[in-house]
């Protein structure tokens, strides 16, 4: 086992490496000048000519491209991801400031998500073809269907109007004052959360509908056991493996609802800053949230095998 | 249409024993009767299937569904709630919601459907390629593909849009990228059981060329997950649409597109005047159900693991 989730972790820095190369090619070989942007014109004249050039030379976009990218990389391993163009303060500094907006949320996210996901799976596959299982399995579709950001709108909406409530304009840490940041982030937590809790309970139902004709079920069933335990004790325990899977997978989904959400929420997350960086054309904040973009699917991938690993003993990596 | 009810009804074996019927009139039977039979037994796929179409029919019929210019401002009639002559109202601009949200189906329908089919190809040929040859060229094709799984699409989506400027072209080319990956994925693990198969195994051995081995023998064995992959992956690419537009990144204005008609300009606007907000987001989210209901049913009558369920 230690010498599996090492070799993962090994296999994961060319992979990084990988994605700091797509992300600085997309970035650079795509047409579109940053300097002509930075000085708010659309064409260089005779007149500006100097001044891009000065730009081009601050931002070191007038060095060749392969050094460039060497820079790039070794400075972006050791964490270093330059000064923004649009606040000119350290890219680093403000992720800090931003990520524990974001972690928290995507955290209440998975655990709302998954709280509803389960029971409503479960419910809905030991009563497969009822009214129950039907409006389940069109709540999980509804789900899927209906973009967040409308979700989002319709439910600030709906609370300024019955509520008086607005989107707060400080967000709480959670660290500094808990409760309170639940209160802040939990209607933007069951925007997000719906749409995993959508796919997760249509996993969940397909995945006990199929450990049920599993032969193990049927002798739990045959020595007496009480169906409750049958189908919470023999049959989702063994049903969960898949839906953790998914949900691993689908946290990479999660990231695009984040986006939306803190923009329709106004919340300082890192969602709402690539917005904020990619309006700004601040290309060192967008490559490098897209290089922490990258580093966090493929620790989320590596946990979701560990996890799958621990839970199924029939699993062993060599 | 009681003919096709009729014809549905037949089973196959019927179809071909029926005598005095042209090779074209009994391909055109085994059609209607695979249609019919799609129906019986997907329901909620065929609902699906009949949304998806009702967009596509609407996209077309635009000019003709449409009852005022979509661009067209007018400012005496501006934020005004439903009506008779506005049925959906108007927006901040006194452009007719009704309208804009017709031609806006345009929008959604031509980048969904020409993202997934771009995106779906590429992975595609990428897939069947890559699992044929095998070898290096495989490991490495496969490499690049797990570097791609880790950039989130909507990410990716918005990197490029951000790097081409947005037009109707890039944004379906933003969107087409994400897709490729994990179709690549799918096709190339259908391409590596089919490659086990006798039938390559003789094609092989009767000298057949590579290249017709892989386009005559393989490709039309992993038509299934390909055509699973692909409409599943259209209720994606609405979405990812809307989402990029309501980010400002979509097909640019005046362009009516549903997710910049509640972009966070018209925030504002829609506390008082919540028929702003409903009718585009009622809109997207149908067309992707529609999308969903038919992906899923199709996935299930394809794909053979999910049989008899």
């Amino acid at each position: 086992m230690q010498t599996y989730i090492l070799r993962r972790i090994l296999l994961m820095i060319p992979t990084l490496l990988g994605a700091v190369t797509l992300i600085f090619l997309i970035m650079r070989l795509l047409p579109g000048d940053v300097a002509l942007y930075i000085l708010g014109s659309d064409e260089s004249s005779e007149m500006n000519r100097e001044a891009l050039q000065r730009i081009r030379s601050e931002l070191g976009l007038d060095q060749p491209l392969i050094v460039q990218y060497g820079e790039w990389v070794w400075k972006a391993l050791r964490f270093d991801f330059g000064n923004s163009y649009w606040t000119r303060q350290p890219v680093i500094e403000e992720l800090g400031r931003r990520y524990p907006m974001t972690a928290s949320l995507a955290f209440l996210s998975l655990l709302l998500g998954t709280l509803i996901a389960i029971p409503i799976g479960v419910l809905s596959a030991i009563r497969q073809d009822t009214f129950i299982d039907y409006g389940a399995r069109i709540f999980s579709i509804a789900g899927l269907s209906i973009p967040s950001f409308w979700l989002a709108i319709l439910i600030i909406l709906g609370l300024v109007h019955y509520f008086r409530w607005l989107p707060p304009l400080d967000y709480a840490p959670f660290w500094v004052d808990p409760w309170l940041n639940f209160k802040q982030l939990v209607f933007p937590a069951l925007v997000t959360g719906y749409r995993l809790s959508a796919i997760g309970a249509r996993m969940t139902r397909s995945s006990v509908l199929e450990v049920l004709r599993e032969d193990y079920v049927r002798t739990a069933r045959a020595k007496g056991a009480r169906e409750l335990v049958v189908v919470l004790k023999h049959a989702l325990k063994n049903a969960l493996l898949p839906v953790i899977t998914i949900i691993g997978i689908e946290l990479l989904v999660l990231f695009g609802g984040l986006i939306v959400v803190e923009t329709v929420f106004t919340i300082p997350g890192i969602g709402r800053f690539l917005v904020d960086a990619i309006t700004h054309r601040d290309y060192p904040s967008i490559q490098a949230l897209v290089f922490v973009f990258a580093a966090f699917v493929l620790v989320i991938n590596l946990l979701v095998d560990i996890v799958y690993a621990i839970l199924d003993p029939r699993i062993r990596y060599a | 249409m009681t003919s096709s009810v009729l014809k549905s009804t037949i089973d196959e074996k019927t179809v071909d024993q029926i005598e005095g019927l042209t090779p074209e009139k009994r391909g055109a039977a085994r059609v209607w009767h695979s249609i019919g039979s799609f129906v019986q037994k997907k329901p909620l796929g065929a609902i699906g299937a009949v949304v998806l179409f009702a967009f596509i029919g609407t996209a077309l019929l635009a000019p003709q569904v449409a009852t005022h210019d979509p661009d067209l401002n007018n400012y005496r009639e501006r934020v005004k709630p439903p009506s008779a002559e506005h049925w959906f109202g108007t927006d901040n601009f006194g452009r007719d919601i009704y309208s804009r949200v017709i031609y806006g189906a345009r929008i959604s329908m031509s980048v969904g459907i020409f993202a997934t089919l771009l995106g779906t190809s590429i992975g595609a040929a990428a897939g069947l390629f890559s699992g044929f040859v095998g070898g290096r060229t495989d490991q490495f094709m496969q490499r690049v593909a797990d570097v791609m799984f880790t950039i989130p699409g909507l990410v990716l989506a918005m990197a490029i849009v951000t790097m081409l400027g947005p037009s109707m072209f890039n944004v379906i080319l933003a969107i087409a990228m994400p897709r490729i990956p994990d179709t690549n994925r799918v096709i190339r693990s259908a391409v590596l059981s089919v490659k086990e198969s006798l039938y390559v195994d003789a094609a092989h051995a009767v000298g057949c060329a590579n290249w017709r081995i892989m386009l005559q023998h393989i490709l039309p064995n992993v038509l299934a997950p390909y055509i699973v992959i692909a409409s599943a992956g259209l209720s994606g690419a609405i979405l990812v649409e809307s989402s990029l537009s309501f980010l400002g990144l979509g097909v640019p204005p005046p362009a009516p597109s549903w997710g910049r008609m509640l972009s966070t300009e018209g925030m504002r606007f829609f506390e008082t005047a919540t028929w702003m907000a409903i009718f585009p987001g009622i809109f997207i989210s149908a067309a992707v159900f529609g999308a969903n209901l038919f992906g899923d049913a199709l996935r299930d009558v394809l794909d053979p693991k999910l049989r008899g369920r």
